[in-house]
């Protein structure tokens, strides 16, 4: 029971790598203190709950969400678990002074498998718009290649089979204070002026490491 | 084609059936400006830009939406149709002075079916605080029996087979503004407060005269 209560701590709420109002003027404190300590917290704390006791209880967030996405047919623990991860890893995709364009082998990537990076920032943004209802829009990368993938609710490119290197978040509570029903603003005020290039470059190194 | 721009004129944009300040202080006038006057709004606009020239041109909503359910598969228009119609019944779905419990025959058709009314009352307020993402919950009418539905995105009971009779929108975007995360203290505000059951009865007798 010990060791069951330490690992179940793994299930953190990890706070963003930055203070809850580095982001503004693009993305308010307000926004965060709702959208990372009310519902990315609730996720964390109902994910604990769920697993107390069952065969889930201590394993990885990356086990638990590959096993109980069930191809689509969702088991309960999915929606809290995969939700969790998102949340985390959407944080450390954004970073104050963020956004623009990358540069070096990513910028050389972006450009070999989209053309430009124009064309990728169109791409992706038309994915992050039209991701209809609740969901987020994803850089993603598998067999060498980098695309842009959309996903509904909770799902992530972790259950695609594809290794995630950025994420933007467009259920609404992510933008709604902020922006309201103009989600093609929030968007282009995240592709800008938030995207951490820096994490989504480390993100793909370690890609290319486990692909190889 | 002007028997066409006429019929294209059904697909209105028709205000709710009390002005945009009647529900405060349960739902703020700032809630219906966005709600109504941008949300709805686009979807009404983007229907009529996406039927036009098509053979669904014209084409009552219901009609559209029964088309282009697809068994699930849903077909482009689908999505802007079937919003347009939740958010037109869901403003009148409310009042303002509405909510608490209803008498007479609707009374005894919900403690006929769910017991009571405190049960109807805790099994909607669970489909509204469980349907994940974004959606709608539902009182729906089928084989002379009243149920409690809850659905994702754009779906409504009207491709499930059964008669719409009340709904709450439970897409971020209706309560964010007024109760942030707190779904379930909106969803207890709609019930206590908006629902209006004069509109409920009047679904229920046509539903049950088109049953007949």
């Amino acid at each position: 029971m010990a060791a069951s209560a330490a690992v179940t701590a793994n299930y953190v709420l990890k706070p963003p790598p930055y203070p809850l109002d580095a982001l503004e003027p693009h993305m308010s404190k307000q926004t965060l203190e709702f959208h990372w300590g009310k519902h990315h917290r609730a996720y964390v704390d109902n994910l604990k709950k769920q697993v107390l006791g069952s065969e889930l209880e201590g394993k990885p967030l990356e086990h638990i969400i590959q096993n109980s996405y069930n191809n689509g047919d969702l088991l309960p623990p999915f929606n809290n678990a995969a939700q969790a991860w998102n949340h985390e890893f959407f944080w450390e995709s954004m970073k104050p002074g963020g956004g623009g364009k990358p540069s070096g082998e990513l910028l050389a990537l972006l450009e070999r498998d989209f053309t430009s990076y124009e064309k990728f920032y169109d791409e992706f943004n038309a994915a992050a718009a039209t991701q209809f209802g609740a969901g987020w829009a994803w850089l993603a990368y598998a067999d060498n290649k980098l695309k842009v993938v959309k996903t509904p609710n909770a799902v992530n490119p972790l259950v695609l089979g594809s290794f995630p290197l950025l994420t933007i978040d467009v259920w609404e509570h992510a933008y709604y204070l902020d922006f309201q029903n103009r989600r093609p603003d929030y968007i282009k005020t995240f592709m800008n002026n938030l995207v951490s290039w820096e994490a989504v470059s480390s993100r793909l190194e370690a890609a290319k490491a486990a692909s190889a």
